[in-house]
């Protein structure tokens, strides 16, 4: 499974206020392999939007800037390149699919013509054939009486049967890669399901890459393979989906989990919230992003900026944390590379 | 027992002879100092009950009593001046519920103003007493809502609703807008005040782990009617109606060894439109056991277990 479909490098994103500018994303690097999903999570402000945003070339630019990186489709890069030509791979080879479904359709276009347009574009194909291809998407999405349902408008529809017909656009022309950002955040836990469950299984179907960004924990676990933590603009945790669950190995990680209830605890254990506030991307830093409100902070975090460790080579779990550095005191809550783990 | 419902129904008349059945019929107790979680799909009238609960919204039909006393169908001012020292609200939305153009002195204090009985001067230190306790800075008071994040102005705003010391606050969503870090904060907090000064809270939200995380009961709603009401662990753990067990299958778990052994079956459908409803089960068109009473006959409530209640026909 190591055929790597899509690969970012030192992505990096700011953008022009008036306060200065905020680096929103600070040289991300990630990667997704074909058929699997790798989850991106974080908190609002911590650039997991960004950083999606910026390798569709969906960012406003200016006050929008890539400052620096790559992202290689298929080994070809396609960063920052001109509306024209990003149009070939853009809603081809990657879909994208958008956490309000309502602001995202056109409200004056018909469902089935959103659709169609994608195809017409895309696959030059006539009005009559995509029209008919649009309804056979939105079946494929399990929306009932397709046909009928692609000549209503979206107001017509309700927010889960939005996100299908999302679904059904983005898969218009096949892509290798979903980008879905935040796909279920504004539906109930029972549509979440179906949502959810719709996306498993058109990638085992199509076999489709996903890219999945959010910050519920729960979502991560039921869907990805990989994981990649993100905070303050940088990845600072990432591996497999059990080496982030079982083997968190940075405080945010830990921290994210200890703040969420688990339905296995018993009702009178305390959460335990992250306290202070990220930090101000004006002015980023010089050391862990982390390091005002981590529990395990060092004098070295202050002022200097963590190395990525890696921890294990076969699933590639890799910590942006001191606490990972060879002459690091041992902490009996993360899990450390160089210590002696039982299991 | 401190507040109880007897059949509450809330119509709203949308015109051309149609009616929304947002609350149809609710008939729920809650107990002096407990925490009732209220949970349920969007539409299906959570937010419109713990309104028309406190008055904000006026009944069509049924009673409210608050600590033995009625309450009125539609309030009127005096009425609403008399009560909100009892019955406050914290609001879903931390943005749309603070005045952008007043200070937070002003949105925290106005309520100890408009009862009057604590002097102007007296309102500065009250104010920085409760942005203490809700762990805010007193120097904030001369500050406006836009300079606060998401889980300060949700401070703010139970500090407004905390200040006049009520004895029952309904929280709308209270935590569904911000970040996981900060959820845990509020939680903690409510669960703190509950227990300092002996409040009642009705926890209205659709995030099932943390309802069940964070009430002594949990109540169960679809489409402005009750399914399923009992202590948390009972109704989370041994849920006895088809909704509620589908509900809570359709909860994932943060677990990734849970989630691979976890087989879903989703419901089937979304929730029915709520406009001109006649009788029997809501749940009806999307139950998967489903019996021909359930379309005509409305389920009555069983008790299947000491405190915990289901209105299904299969349990008559």
């Amino acid at each position: 499974m190591s055929d790597k479909i899509l690969e970012v490098d030192n992505l990096s994103v700011e953008f022009a206020t008036y306060g200065g500018d905020v680096k929103a994303v600070r040289g991300v690097s990630f990667h997704v392999n074909r058929g699997e999903t790798l989850a991106i999570v974080g908190e609002s402000g911590c650039g997991k939007s960004v950083t999606v945003q910026a390798i569709m070339g969906i960012i406003p630019m200016p006050p929008g800037k890539i400052t620096g990186g790559t992202a290689k489709l298929n080994g070809k890069n396609i960063l920052g390149l001109p509306a024209k030509e990003a149009n070939l791979f853009r809603g081809v080879e990657i879909g994208m699919i958008f956490q309000d479904p309502m602001t995202s359709l056109n409200p004056t276009m018909t469902i089935g013509d959103q659709i169609s347009e994608t195809l017409m574009v895309h696959r030059g194909m006539s009005y009559k054939d995509a029209s008919a291809m649009a309804v056979q998407l939105l079946d494929k999405t399990k929306i009932a009486e397709a046909a009928k349902r692609a000549k209503q408008y979206p107001f017509e529809f309700s927010g889960g049967m939005l996100q299908r017909a999302m679904i059904a656009q983005s898969l218009a022309c096949n892509p290798a890669v979903l980008m879905a950002d935040e796909p279920t955040t504004a539906l109930d836990v029972t549509i979440q399901a179906q949502i959810l469950e719709l996306m498993a299984e058109l990638q085992r179907t199509e076999n489709m890459s996903i890219i999945l960004i959010t910050h519920d924990l729960a979502v991560v676990a039921r869907m990805a393979d990989r994981v990649a933590v993100m905070y303050a603009g940088q990845i600072i945790e990432s591996g497999s989906v059990d080496d982030i669950f079982y083997r968190s190995s940075h405080p945010y990680t830990l921290g994210l989990k200890e703040a969420m209830p688990s339905n296995k605890d018993n009702r009178d254990k305390k959460l335990s919230p992250i306290l202070g506030s990220p930090p101000d991307l004006f002015h980023p830093p010089a050391g862990c992003g982390y390091y005002a409100r981590c529990p395990y902070a060092m004098k070295v975090c202050e002022h200097n900026q963590p190395a990525e460790y890696l921890l294990a080579g076969d699933t590639a779990h890799q910590s942006r944390c001191w606490l990972q550095h060879e002459g690091a005191p041992a902490n009996e809550h993360l899990y450390q590379a160089g210590a002696d783990h039982a299991d | 027992m401190l507040i109880e419902t007897k059949d509450l129904k809330k119509h709203f008349h949308i015109g051309r002879n149609q009616t929304l059945h947002a609350v149809d019929g609710i008939s729920l107790q809650i107990e002096e100092n407990e925490i009732l979680g209220l949970v349920g799909e969007s539409g299906s009238g959570k937010s419109t009950f713990g309104k028309a609960l406190i008055g904000l919204h006026p009944r069509t039909a049924g009673t409210t009593t608050y600590n033995g006393e009625l309450l009125p169908a539609k309030f009127t001012a005096a009425d609403h001046l008399k009560y909100s020292k009892e019955l406050q609200m914290i609001f879903q939305d931390p943005y749309s519920s603070l005045n952008p153009r007043m200070t937070v002195l002003d949105i925290v204090g106005e309520g100890l103003l408009i009862q009057g009985q604590t002097k102007r001067s007296d309102v500065k230190d009250q104010v920085a007493l409760w942005l203490e306790k809700v762990g805010l800075n007193a120097d904030h008071m001369s500050r406006y809502p836009h300079e606060f994040s998401g889980g300060q102005r949700q401070r703010i705003g139970i500090a407004r609703a905390m200040i006049i010391q009520p004895r029952f606050v309904v929280c709308d969503e209270p935590i569904s807008a911000l970040d996981v870090s900060v959820q845990a904060q509020v939680v903690n907090l409510l669960e703190q005040l509950k227990q300092d000064l002996g409040l009642t809270l009705l926890f209205i939200a659709h995030d099932l782990s943390m309802v069940r995380y964070v009430s002594d009961r949990m109540a169960v709603m679809y489409l402005g009617s009750l399914v399923e009401s009992g202590p948390s662990d009972d109704v989370f753990f041994n849920p006895q109606h088809p909704y509620t067990q589908l509900l809570i299958e359709a909860n994932p778990e943060p677990d990734p060894e849970t989630e691979r052994n976890h087989k879903y079956v989703p419901i089937v459908g979304e929730i029915t439109s709520p406009i001109n409803l006649g009788p029997g089960c809501r749940f009806a068109d999307r139950c998967p056991k489903v019996m021909s009473q359930c379309r005509s006959v409305t389920p009555k409530t069983t008790v299947v277990a000491p405190n915990h209640t289901v209105n299904c026909h299969l349990f008559e």
